[in-house]
C-alpha cells in the first residue's frame, strides 16, 4: 500500500471518512449527531495522548487535567466574552497548554512509574481543589454554568439588547447544536489528525520514536531529550485542551469530575484498546469503547430477555442473568475485563489483530504463489 | 498541645490503614517487581468480608413483634437471636472481629488465585503492561462488587462495647477534651501488630531471609537454584491478606463502598513512592507520616492561612519528594530509575 | 614532530569509595592517529572512557578536547564537539529500523540538540537518507536497511552503532572494545573496516582485549594497570616493553 505513504492520499481518505460518517454509521445505529461528536472529541483526546505515550513511551495518568481545564476555559470564555466558539476552543487549547508546560516541566524530569505518579499526583490535586478552594472559578460540585447574568462583552456590545433565556453557542451565528455541532468537531479532528500525521511522520517524530526506544543512547546521539518531551507533552495537552473545550460547546457546562483519574484512565484505556503508537489505534479504540458504552448501557434485561428468546427459558434466564451483569449499569465491569483481555492476548490493541491477520493472509496468498514458481525453478 | 496531640492520633489511624496498603505494595513491587494497581481492590474486598459476615450473621426472619400491641406489628430478628438468643446477639455484635479470622484464609486464597492465574504471567512484562491490566482487575473486581452490594456505603459497626471514645487526656493528664473513639485506637494496635508481624516473618524466618534476598537482588536468588515462583505465591498471598485485614479493621471507621480501593490506592502509591520504591521499612515510616500531615492539614488554623492545603498535602508532598529525592525517604538505589 | 593534539588528559584521578579507579592519568591523543588502550580487566579502561565521555566526573584533571575542556558537559555537547562514543554493549535503538538508527544520529548532527520540525514530512529529507543509505552500505550493512533493528545479530548490531557513530562524522571516535564476542571472520571484517577508516584520516581511541585487533590498527598504544599508565608508545616499542609483558601479559611472548 505505497498509496498510503502519501500525506495528503492518507488525509483525502480521512476527510472523506469523517464527514461521510453520519452516512455510513446510521446502519449500526450510530448515525446521529450526540455519538458522533463523542466520537470526534474523544478521538481528538486519544490522538493527543497516542503522541505522547504512542511516540515516546510515557504513560501519563493525568491527562484528564487538561480536558477539565479546556472546559473551564471555554465555559468562561462563554460567560465574559461571546457564544461563539472559535475563541471558546483557542482559548481552551491555550490555557491546557500553559498547565501542560507546567505540569511536563515538572514531571519529565523523572520517567517511568514517577513519571506516572507525577502526573496522577498533580491531577489529583487539580481535582481536589476544583472541588474545593477554587470554587469561585469552578463552581465546585454543581459545575461551572451559563447563566443570564453573565457580561459576555462582546456579544453585549454586538447586539446592544440582552436576549431572554439563556443563548445557545455558536459559530459566527450559526447555531452549534445538532449536525452542525458534530460538523465543526469533525473539522477539529481532521486538523488534530493531519497534525498528528505529520508529526508521526517527521523528523520530530522519528526522534520522538527514538527517545522511545532508547533514551539514554539519544543523549550520547547528541539531543537534549528533555525538550522533545517536553514538547511532545504541550502538544498532547493541547489536544485534550481541545477536546475539553469541545465538550462544553455540546454542553456549556464544566465539572470537576472531568479532571478525575479514572477520566485520564479512560483515555489510556481508547488507546492501547485501539493500538498505541499507531495513526489510527485510538481512533478505533474510541470508536469502539463509546458505541458500546451507548448500546451496552442502554441495554437492560427486557431487552436481554428479547435477544435471547430463542434459547429454552431455563437457559434464557441464565444467559440473562449473566449478560445481566454486564450491561446497563454494569457497563464498567465489560470494558474492565475487555481491557485485561486486551492487554493479557493484544497489547498491540486491535491495530495489532489486524495487522497479525492480513499478515496471515498475505503469508497464505505467497505460499499460494511460490509453491508453483518454486516448482518452475526446481526449487532453491 | 491538646489539638496537637489530638491531630497527631486522628492521623495515625488513617496513616495506620495506608502503611498497611502500602507495605503489601511495596513487598509485591519489591520481590515481584510487579507494579499492582489491583491492590487497593484487595483492600476493599478486605473490608467487604466483614460486610459480607455481618450480612450472614445478621440473616433473619420476620418475627410478630410482641412489644408492640395494639396492631399486627412485624420485625426482622436474626436466626442467630432465635437459636442461640443472647450470644447469637453477641455473635453479631462481634462480627468485625470475627470477619478477621474468617477473612485470612479468603484474602490468602484470592492472593494466591490472583497471583496463579494473572499476576504471574506479567512478570517479564513492561512496567506499562503490569499497571493496565491490574487496573483493569481492579475495575472487574471493584464492579463486581457494585452489583452485589450497590453503590451506597454500608454501615458495619463496631462491637457496642467499644463504640465510644477512649479518654486519652484524663489517662494522660492533658484535660478531659482530648478524647479518641476506642476503634481507632484498636485499629492503630491491630496495625502495630500486623506491621510487626510482618516484620518479625521476614527476618527470623529462612522464607523470609529468601524474601529479602530476592528483594535486593532478585536474579541472584532465582540462580541459587532456590524455587523462588512458589515464594512469589506465597509474598503475593501475604499482601493480599495485609490489604484485606487493613480493609475488615477499616469498615467501622469507614462505611465500605465499591470504590474505597481505588481512593485508597492512589494514596498507597504515594505513600510507596514517599518511603521508597520496593522498602518496607519505609512504606510504613511514609504511611504514618503522611496520615499525620493529612490531619494537621486539615486544621482550621492551617487551613486559614492555606486555603485547600488539606485537599493536596499528600500528592504536594509526594511531588517533592520524587523532584528531589527519587529514591524517597528509604529506597535503595537503582530500583526504577531513569 | 607530533601533530596537532585531538585530545589532551591531564592528572585525571577518579576514585569509588575507596578504590583508586584511575590515578593521575596523562594522556595525549594525535589528530589522524588510531590510539589503543589495553590493560587488565579492572585496569580502568572503561571508566577512563567514561570520563572522556562525559559519564563520569573525574575526582581532579581535565579533559581537554581541541582545546576546550570537557568536564561537566552533557553528553549531548559532548557529542556535538565532535567526539563519539561506540558502546561495548550495542547501544541501539532496537525498536526502530536499521535505517531510522542510522538517520536519528545523521539527523541531531544537522538539527543540533534541538528542533522542532514536527511538520516536515520525513520523506523531504532524502538527503539524510540518502547519507544514512551510504554509510550503512559501506559497512555491508545494505540488505538489511529496511529490517527491525532489534532482530539482527550480535555482530551486525555493532556494525550498525559503528555506522550510526560514522554518520556523524566525528572528529574523534572511542570504540570500547568493537569486536568483543565476536566471531574471528566477522572480527576480521571490522578491522578491514577500521583500517578504511583510518585511511581517511579520522582519530580514534580503541579500548580492545584482542591483540591481534590492536596490532594490527593501533599507531600507538597506551597500557592501563591498576589505574594507572605504565607504559606508552608504538606498538613495537610496547610489545618489547618488559613492564608491560608483566604486568598485562603475565610474561607470555606477544
Amino acid at each position: 500500500m505505497p498509496l498510503l505513504k502519501n500525506d495528503w492520499v492518507v488525509m483525502a481518505i480521512f476527510t472523506a471518512a469523517t464527514l461521510t460518517a453520519p452516512l455510513w454509521l446510521s446502519p449500526i445505529g450510530a448515525g446521529y449527531p450526540d455519538l458522533l461528536q463523542k466520537f470526534a472529541i474523544f478521538g481528538i483526546f486519544a490522538i493527543g495522548f497516542n503522541i505522547l505515550f504512542g511516540l515516546t513511551g510515557y504513560l501519563s495518568f493525568g491527562h484528564a487535567v487538561f480536558l477539565g481545564v479546556g472546559s473551564y476555559t471555554a465555559v468562561w470564555s462563554f460567560k465574559l466574552l461571546t457564544m461563539n466558539v472559535l475563541p471558546a476552543v483557542i482559548f481552551g487549547m491555550l490555557m491546557a497548554g500553559v498547565f501542560a508546560v507546567f505540569i511536563g516541566y515538572l514531571s519529565l524530569r523523572r520517567s517511568g512509574i514517577y513519571f506516572s505518579i507525577l502526573t496522577l499526583a498533580f491531577a489529583q490535586m487539580s481535582y481536589n481543589l476544583a472541588y474545593s478552594v477554587l470554587t469561585p472559578i469552578t463552581n465546585g460540585e454543581t459545575g461551572l454554568q451559563l447563566t443570564i447574568n453573565d457580561p459576555r462583552i462582546l456579544d453585549a456590545a454586538a447586539e446592544g439588547v440582552a436576549a431572554t433565556g439563556l443563548p445557545s453557542t455558536t459559530l459566527f451565528g450559526i447555531e452549534m447544536s445538532g449536525y452542525s455541532g458534530f460538523y465543526f468537531c469533525a473539522v477539529a479532528l481532521i486538523i488534530g489528525f493531519f497534525i498528528s500525521l505529520r508529526i508521526f511522520r517527521s523528523p520530530f517524530g522519528l526522534k520522538l520514536k527514538a527517545i522511545k526506544s532508547n533514551q539514554t543512547r539519544m543523549k550520547y546521539t547528541g539531543f537534549n531529550t528533555r525538550p522533545y518531551l517536553l514538547t511532545a507533552f504541550v502538544i498532547s495537552g493541547m489536544y485534550a485542551g481541545l477536546a475539553g473545550s469541545l465538550m462544553a460547546i455540546t454542553d456549556p457546562l464544566a465539572g470537576a469530575e472531568r479532571m478525575q483519574w479514572t477520566a485520564s484512565g479512560e483515555v489510556v484505556l481508547m488507546t492501547i484498546l485501539g493500538g498505541t503508537g499507531t495513526l489510527v489505534g485510538p481512533l478505533l479504540g474510541v470508536g469502539i469503547i463509546k458505541y458500546f458504552e451507548n448500546i451496552f448501557s442502554a441495554l437492560n434485561d427486557n431487552a436481554l430477555h428479547q435477544a435471547f428468546a430463542i434459547l429454552p427459558d431455563w437457559l434464557e434466564n441464565i444467559v440473562v442473568a449473566i449478560a445481566g451483569e454486564f450491561v446497563g449499569e454494569g457497563w464498567h465491569l465489560t470494558l474492565g475485563v475487555l481491557f485485561m483481555l486486551i492487554v493479557i492476548f493484544l497489547p498491540g490493541g486491535v491495530m495489532e489483530g489486524i495487522r497479525r491477520i492480513s499478515g496471515w493472509i498475505r503469508g497464505r496468498s505467497r505460499q499460494a504463489e511460490q509453491a508453483p514458481a518454486a516448482e518452475a525453478t526446481g526449487g532453491e | 498541645m491538646d489539638a496537637i496531640l489530638l491531630q497527631i492520633l486522628n492521623g495515625l489511624d488513617k496513616g495506620g490503614a495506608y502503611a498497611l496498603i502500602a507495605l503489601g505494595l511495596t513487598l509485591v513491587f519489591g520481590t515481584l517487581g510487579v507494579v499492582n494497581f489491583a491492590h487497593g481492590a484487595l483492600f476493599m474486598l478486605g473490608a467487604f468480608c466483614a460486610v459480607t459476615i455481618q450480612k450472614v450473621l445478621t440473616l433473619s426472619v420476620k418475627v410478630k413483634d410482641e412489644s408492640i400491641t395494639f396492631f399486627e406489628a412485624f420485625k426482622e430478628q436474626p436466626y442467630l437471636e432465635i437459636w442461640f438468643g443472647d450470644v447469637g446477639t453477641a455473635i453479631i455484635d462481634w462480627s468485625v472481629p470475627i470477619s478477621i479470622l474468617i477473612a485470612i484464609p479468603i484474602m490468602l486464597l484470592i492472593g494466591v488465585v490472583m497471583e496463579r492465574g494473572l499476576i504471574k504471567h506479567f512478570y517479564k512484562r513492561p512496567h506499562a503492561e503490569q499497571i493496565l491490566v491490574t487496573f483493569g482487575l481492579a475495575i472487574v473486581l471493584q464492579e463486581i462488587i457494585k452489583s452485589f452490594f450497590g453503590a451506597n456505603p454500608i454501615p458495619t459497626p463496631a462491637p457496642e462495647i467499644v463504640a465510644g471514645s477512649a479518654p486519652i487526656g484524663a489517662l494522660f493528664g492533658l484535660g478531659e477534651a482530648v478524647v479518641y473513639p476506642w476503634w481507632r485506637l484498636i485499629y492503630l494496635l491491630f496495625a502495630g501488630i500486623v506491621i510487626f508481624s510482618v516484620f518479625a516473618f521476614l527476618q527470623f524466618t529462612t522464607f523470609g531471609m529468601v524474601v529479602r534476598a530476592g528483594m535486593h537482588d532478585r536474579e541472584t536468588v532465582g540462580l541459587l537454584g532456590i524455587n523462588v515462583e512458589r515464594r512469589f505465591t506465597i509474598v503475593f498471598g501475604i499482601a493480599a491478606v495485609v490489604a484485606g485485614l487493613a480493609g475488615v479493621m477499616y469498615a467501622p471507621i469507614l462505611p465500605p463502598d465499591y470504590h474505597m480501593g481505588m481512593d485508597f490506592l492512589v494514596l498507597s502509591f504515594v505513600v510507596v513512592v514517599v518511603g521508597g520504591m520496593g522498602s518496607l521499612g519505609g512504606a510504613v515510616a511514609a504511611g504514618f507520616l503522611l496520615g499525620i500531615l493529612q490531619s494537621f492539614a486539615s486544621m482550621n488554623e492551617v487551613k486559614s492561612i492555606l486555603p485547600g492545603i488539606d485537599q493536596i498535602i499528600i500528592y504536594l508532598v509526594a511531588v517533592v519528594i520524587i523532584l528531589v529525592r527519587p529514591r524517597g525517604l528509604m529506597g535503595r538505589k537503582g530500583v526504577m530509575e531513569d | 614532530m607530533s601533530g596537532n593534539i585531538v585530545l589532551r588528559i591531564k592528572n585525571v584521578d577518579k576514585t569509588f569509595g575507596g578504590l583508586h579507579a584511575l590515578g593521575d592519568i596523562n594522556l595525549e591523543i594525535e589528530e589522524g592517529k588510531t590510539h589503543a588502550i589495553i590493560g587488565p580487566n579492572g585496569a580502568g579502561k572503561s571508566t577512563l572512557l567514561n570520563v572522556c565521555i562525559g559519564r563520569l566526573e573525574p575526582d581532579t584533571g581535565t579533559v581537554e578536547f581541541e582545546g576546550k575542556n570537557m568536564i561537566g558537559m552533557k553528553p549531548h555537547e559532548i557529542n556535538h564537539a565532535g567526539m563519539v562514543r561506540v558502546f561495548q554493549t550495542p547501544e541501539i535503538f532496537p525498536d526502530l529500523s536499521v535505517l531510522e538508527n542510522v538517520m536519528v544520529p545523521a539527523l541531531a548532527k544537522r538539527d543540533g540538540v534541538f528542533k522542532f520540525n514536527a511538520l516536515r514530512s520525513m520523506a523531504s529529507n532524502t538527503d539524510i537518507e540518502a547519507e544514512a543509505v551510504h554509510v550503512l552500505k559501506d559497512l555491508g550493512l545494505g540488505e538489511y536497511i529496511h529490517h527491525h533493528a532489534g532482530s539482527m545479530s550480535r555482530g551486525d548490531k555493532r556494525r550498525l552503532e559503528l555506522a550510526m557513530g560514522l554518520v556523524q562524522h566525528p572528529r574523534l571516535l572511542l570504540l570500547d572494545e568493537p569486536t568483543a564476542g565476536m566471531a574471528r571472520h566477522d572480527t576480521n571484517r571490522t578491522i578491514d573496516l577500521l583500517k578504511r577508516i583510518k585511511e581517511r584520516g579520522m582519530t580514534k581511541i580503541i579500548i580492545e582485549h584482542d591483540m591481534h585487533v590492536v596490532f594490527s590498527l593501533a599507531d600507538r598504544i597506551s597500557v592501563l594497570a591498576q589505574g594507572r599508565i605504565i607504559a606508552d608508545g608504538t606498538p613495537d616499542e610496547i610489545r618489547g616493553n618488559p613492564k608491560v609483558q608483566e604486568a598485562y601479559l603475565g610474561g607470555a611472548e606477544l
